[in-house]
């Protein structure tokens, strides 16, 4: 019993751990985004926030448009083979479109982008970590929070919302074509029709979520490089660690953004 | 007065101590090599001279700046005058050679974009890689990274020089000439130079004096004659080549006969 006793507090002091160090590192970053920023922060910072808005949000482009595609068609004929036999299958065109921008666009850009850039960010801090880099930077007086995090970040925060906006985009569309081969409905009605059945709070509450899962993803998948110890090895761990955290991570405050909105936000 | 000034510093790892009381000054313009084998502690007293990590107990006097307390501030303005080569080169992947030795310089100077890239040429002659500035670290051989290494250390003209192993993992030649190099440093620029290493021939060659680590605490502290005029059993063994923790033969002998009746009476 002791042992159990003596288990559970390590693992929760663990956590707590965690959970601090993730917290000093967003502070951290906040303070040293400025020098990210274009204009009024260091130009070498912001081509380097540039260079990563094209690895997190271009380079995913294809991999989310697909996702949000499949996922928008099979919406749409899950939805289509229920509300058929009620008579309502115009409700699929609210199902797919409501669905899309409130919870599917985000979130599924949220893995999607978790499994490509989080693990990047791990592997890539991780590595700098075991290669003596990070302290390099740290003996020439250069900050990693700012000079690798802070550019991550704010790539982050511009790119996956970007990324969000076009997976609903190419989702509605899929759900549009699945209407016009199996209802014959014209293209320009469908589009009517979605318009109608969004509204602006559904894409706003959408894109907050964006933002808040942007987050999730640079600083854990940062921290984890961060946390490197050791060998080659534990790059590999820390990897695989910054997919599965970032994962569930996104996975519960998505939870927790959709009661907050459920619950606050009236129609 | 000297230029570092290490006093009564104690470094714990998990209640294991690693350095133990040390105490020892360096002043500007020496060649100071801190000489040891593995395990002795000296790439942690490096770890404490450059400021990466903080002691459990003493201080490090770097240019009249304790950096074991001073602010994050203060430190960095430490650093800006200590150039540092790490054992792995530590050299940015991403980044070309010249740009490796750019970055310091666009970082803290306000120069003009043609004039970095004279001095980074004339950085990169210092220490014979002018031809090879355009290539990327994993292009270069070993003893090249470790050139490279020192070049970008000495970007911002420091007064203090410090280098962890030059010439470990180099063949005799490479590092014979890495040898000639700081040599040549420190005539050029009068520069205070640190050397971690185990290699004896590089020792006495490139040594003013000579900091004999040992389980933690300086064992010897001296000129290169004094070093060698030692009569301190673990200098003379280190000098000499000769082991001192040879396998017991017993033992093993011992554990094996007890495995072997171990199976036996299994069987």
């Amino acid at each position: 019993m002791a042992n159990v006793l003596e288990n559970v507090g390590r693992r929760t002091l663990n956590e707590l751990d965690y959970v601090g160090s993730l917290n000093i590192q967003l502070w951290s970053t906040l303070r040293a985004m400025k020098s990210a920023m274009p204009l009024v922060g260091n130009r070498y910072r912001w081509q380097a926030t540039v260079r990563q808005m094209l690895e997190i949000g271009y380079q995913a482009l294809p991999m989310v448009s697909v996702i949000a595609i499949c996922t928008g068609f099979i919406l749409a004929m899950q939805g289509a083979s229920e509300l058929r036999r009620f008579g309502g299958l115009h409700y699929v065109i609210e199902l797919v479109a409501v669905g899309f921008t409130r919870e599917l666009g985000p979130l599924l850009t949220a893995i999607a982008v978790s499994g490509r850039s989080g693990s990047a960010f791990a592997a890539e801090i991780g590595t700098m970590k075991v290669t003596e880099e990070l302290d390099s930077l740290r003996v020439m007086a250069l900050e990693p929070i700012e000079f690798i995090l802070a550019p991550k970040y704010l790539a982050a925060l511009i790119s996956i919302p970007c990324l969000t906006v076009i997976s609903n985009f190419f989702g509605v569309v899929a759900g549009g074509l699945f209407m016009f081969f199996s209802t014959r409905l014209a293209p320009l009605l469908y589009f009517r029709y979605v318009m109608e059945s969004i509204a602006l709070r559904d894409v706003i509450t959408g894109l907050i979520k964006s933002l808040a899962f942007a987050t999730i993803i640079a600083h854990v998948g940062c921290l984890e490089g961060f946390r490197v110890r050791g060998g080659p090895d534990s790059v590999g761990r820390s990897t695989t660690s910054a997919v599965v955290k970032s994962t569930f991570f996104v996975i519960v405050a998505d939870a927790l953004f959709t009661a907050i909105f459920y619950f606050t936000v009236k129609p | 007065m000297p230029i570092i000034s290490i006093r009564d510093l104690v470094v714990e790892y998990d209640g294991r101590r690693v350095l133990d009381g040390l105490n020892l000054d360096i002043e500007p313009g020496e060649t100071m090599v801190l000489l040891g084998g593995s395990g002795s502690g000296k790439s942690t007293l490096l770890r404490q001279i450059i400021g990466l990590e903080r002691p459990k107990s003493g201080s490090v006097i770097v240019k009249g700046a304790d950096i074991t307390r001073c602010s994050p501030a203060e430190l960095k303005k430490v650093h800006h005058s200590i150039g540092v080569a790490f054992q792995s080169a530590a050299l940015f992947n991403s980044l070309s050679i010249a740009e490796n030795i750019a970055l310091p310089l666009r970082e803290h100077t306000r120069l003009a974009p043609s004039i970095i890239d004279l001095m980074v040429w004339m950085k990169l002659a210092v220490v014979g890689l002018a031809d090879f500035g355009k290539l990327l670290p994993q292009e270069l051989s070993g003893g090249m990274k470790k050139r490279g290494a020192v070049a970008r250390a000495l970007a911002l003209d420091p007064e203090i020089l410090v280098l962890d192993e030059p010439s470990a993992g180099l063949d005799p030649i490479v590092a014979a000439e890495l040898d000639e190099l700081i040599l040549l440093l420190k005539e050029a620029f009068q520069m205070t130079v640190i050397v971690v290493t185990h290699e004896m021939p590089s020792a006495f060659r490139i040594a003013d004096r000579i900091a004999m680590l040992h389980k933690g605490k300086f064992i010897s502290v001296g000129t290169k004659d004094e070093i060698r005029a030692s009569q301190d059993l673990h200098v003379r063994h280190f000098l000499d080549r000769i082991p001192e923790e040879l396998a017991d033969a017993t033992a093993i002998a011992a554990h094996f006969e007890k495995y072997l009746h171990t199976q036996e009476t299994h069987q």
